[in-house]
């Protein structure tokens, strides 16, 4: 039984007169690891803020455990940061940073001593600890923000951006400690990133934001097998979205016809109605390309290939005009499979892999739409 | 790194330039100094041999001992105005919009246009038995007869103040703009509220800033003599008016000569602790 530890309800911000956040509700569960996904200026930072303190709602309200904080300051309140630029004091040694909060505490010195040097243990960086922040590489400075924050045994963790700065294989390796200091402190983490990949890999849940409305609340699983809404698929990894329109509706079942194939597939959550165009979205591990004989599929050629070490990743243009992307793994069976620009193929994918989206009135327009759009102003 | 034949001349030039400017101009004149504080006083060619500390030992007379205990006094009071004036100045000055930041500074900077001098005798205008000031109490009815406000210690004071005040505005100025609103929040964020994270990290962070304000602002403060001259009537002297006296009245050189170099040296203690305070912060040598 999960319990609520921290709920947001009703979050309206407003800053000169732009609208940041609006009348967003939350519930953060207790020791789960939550991450806030969204494009720069989606209001994910403004949500941490008001978590910590840092900043207050115009309206709505900010609750812990059950208790009001929404006008408590951040330094009552039992949440600790880790900020982007790790924030640590310059000034202090590794250990005299780590220290701070439980010399704010005025716990006893050889509590501070044991339960710093726990907390620098657990970044491993014990033998740090007469260092100053300066003398450190990026990735320390980091482990230190995160022993300095996890040194007080807050109820929650937010990190803001904390890899962001870091390079990616030391992203990686923080990504992976993350995790592993999240099972062991069971402490709740509230996690913010644009990194689409990072948010699939850490959460439990995942908050998509964009415009300060919450576009999407789900396992990474069910955001990126089954998006809420087109904005949610285009961000989170990559889609083919295949224009498709209802011909029969029977029970339960829908036909649906995508570039002349005829599809068998569930009735979506939406309303659908005879006739209706909507999107039918498959990511591009779900394609299957096919030989040029093959009975099946949709005919086209190769555009472009990129080898991507794991996967073989290639584009393919239909008669229509329309491109597919498609990501391929190497099999045992035949290692150094490849394409050829111009070379013929047959498109088609795994029945019932295909995911159904309304058509929006106000749709964002794909990368492709958007180059042509920027070369007709120039 | 490779260079070209084309800029070595001018790379020469420039070292035989600011080379030549510190020994003739710098290091020369203080040597002159130097020596005239341990030369013997002489009416007719200011200074003549033998060598001797006279004036050294001179230094410790009680009259001038009171002069350089009063003028450290005053000038210590001017720096501790100026400090308690520019520290939330700077503050404030360094959280306000960037736009309106530059026209801040540029109207902190425009008094310099004017000669310090012609500003004093302003200042004189306005605190004068029937000045500005006095006029406009009196018309307020704060008093009823001019007060003497003018050729008292408070003058000095004032004078000084309004004449350094920039000089520790400035570097507090550069240490807040460097100072990290996240580095605040963190504080906050860790449980200290105001007045610890004021103490335990802005105290801290700024305080190279302070030591610099400090030493731009005390040690002219304890030479400016033109202000006393002005302002201060003959009662409130700095080091600098015994300085200027004993070089163009008393001429008594090496006697002056010793003051000044007494001078220099506090003003190297105090750049020393300046460095020392920045070494802490971990600014120089990673």
């Amino acid at each position: 039984m999960t319990k609520t530890l921290l709920s947001l309800s009703g979050i309206s911000k407003q800053f000169d007169g732009k609208t940041v956040l609006d009348e967003l509700s939350l519930t953060i569960d207790d020791g789960e690891f939550i991450t806030l996904l969204g494009p720069s200026g989606c209001g994910k930072t403004t949500l941490l803020r008001m978590m910590a303190g840092f900043e207050h709602p115009d309206e709505g309200t900010v609750t812990l455990s059950g208790v009001d904080i929404t006008q408590t300051p951040p330094e009552h309140r039992p949440l600790n940061t880790v900020f982007q630029n790790y924030a640590l004091f310059p000034h202090m040694s590794v250990f005299d940073n780590v220290a701070y909060g439980l010399k704010m505490e005025k716990r006893p010195k050889a509590e501070i001593a044991e339960r710093v040097e726990e907390a620098l243990a657990m970044v491993q960086l014990e033998d740090f600890a007469r260092r100053k922040p300066h003398q450190l590489s990026g990735g320390q400075q980091q482990r230190v923000a995160i022993a300095r924050a996890v040194v007080k045994r807050p109820k929650m963790l937010l990190l803001d951006e904390p890899l962001s700065a870091l390079d990616y294989k030391l992203r990686r390796t923080m990504q992976v400690e993350l995790k592993r200091l999240q099972r062991e402190l069971g402490i709740t983490f509230v996690f913010v990133t644009h990194d689409q990949e990072e948010a699939l890999s850490m959460s439990d849940r995942i908050v998509v934001l964009k415009d300060g409305y919450i576009q999407q609340l789900g396992t990474p699983r069910e955001v990126y097998e089954r998006p809420a809404n087109v904005f949610t698929a285009r961000f989170v990894g990559q889609t083919n979205f295949f224009p498709g329109r209802v011909t029969k509706i029977e029970g339960e079942r829908i036909s649906v016809d995508v570039f002349g194939l005829n599809r068998e597939l569930s009735k979506p959550s939406f309303r659908v109605a005879v006739n209706q165009s909507l999107h039918v979205l498959l990511r591009p591990e779900d394609i299957r390309v096919l030989a040029p004989d093959d009975i099946e599929g949709v005919a086209g050629k190769i555009v472009e290939r990129n080898y991507k070490g794991s996967t073989l990743d290639s584009v393919i243009e239909l008669e229509d005009g329309s491109h597919v992307m498609a990501s391929e793994f190497f099999d045992e069976d035949d290692p150094t499979f490849d394409y050829s620009i111009g070379e013929r193929v047959r498109v088609s994918w795994v029945d019932g892999w295909e995911w159904l989206l309304a058509e929006e009135g106000d749709e964002p327009l794909t990368d492709e739409e958007e180059l042509a759009a920027d070369d007709a102003e120039h | 790194m490779m260079r070209s034949i084309k800029q070595q001349p001018f790379r020469a030039a420039v070292l035989v330039l600011v080379w030549g400017w510190l020994l003739f101009l710098v290091l020369a004149p203080n040597m002159l100094v130097v020596g005239a504080s341990v030369m013997t006083r002489n009416p007719s060619t200011f200074i003549s041999l033998p060598l001797n500390l006279e004036a050294y030992r001179q230094l410790f007379n009680p009259l001038y001992l009171d002069v350089f205990l009063h003028s450290l006094y005053m000038a210590a009071l001017t720096t501790l105005i100026c400090l308690l004036i520019g520290y939330p100045f700077a503050w404030a000055l360094s959280r306000v919009e960037k736009n309106r930041q530059m026209l801040l500074i540029f109207l902190l900077i425009v008094p310099f246009w004017t000669n310090s001098l012609v500003r004093t005798y302003a200042l004189k205008l306005i605190l004068a038995t029937n000045g500005l000031l006095n006029s406009a109490l009196m018309s307020l009815g704060v008093i009823d007869e001019p007060a003497q406000l003018l050729y008292t210690e408070g003058a000095v004071i004032v004078g000084l103040v309004y004449l350094l005040l920039p000089f520790m505005i400035l570097p507090l100025y550069s240490v807040f703009e460097d100072l990290r609103q996240d580095v605040l929040l963190a504080s906050h964020d860790l449980g200290a509220g105001r007045l610890a994270t004021f103490k335990n990290v802005v105290v801290p962070l700024t305080l190279p800033g302070v030591l610099a304000g400090v030493m731009l602002v005390l040690l002219p403060a304890m030479g400016l003599f033109f202000v006393p001259d002005i302002l201060g009537g003959s009662r409130n002297l700095l080091v600098g008016n015994v300085i200027k006296n004993q070089f163009l009245d008393a001429r008594n050189w090496p006697f002056g000569a010793a003051a000044s170099i007494v001078l220099t040296l506090t003003m190297a203690l105090l750049m020393f602790a300046h460095r020392l305070s920045k070494r802490r912060l971990g600014e120089e040598g990673a």
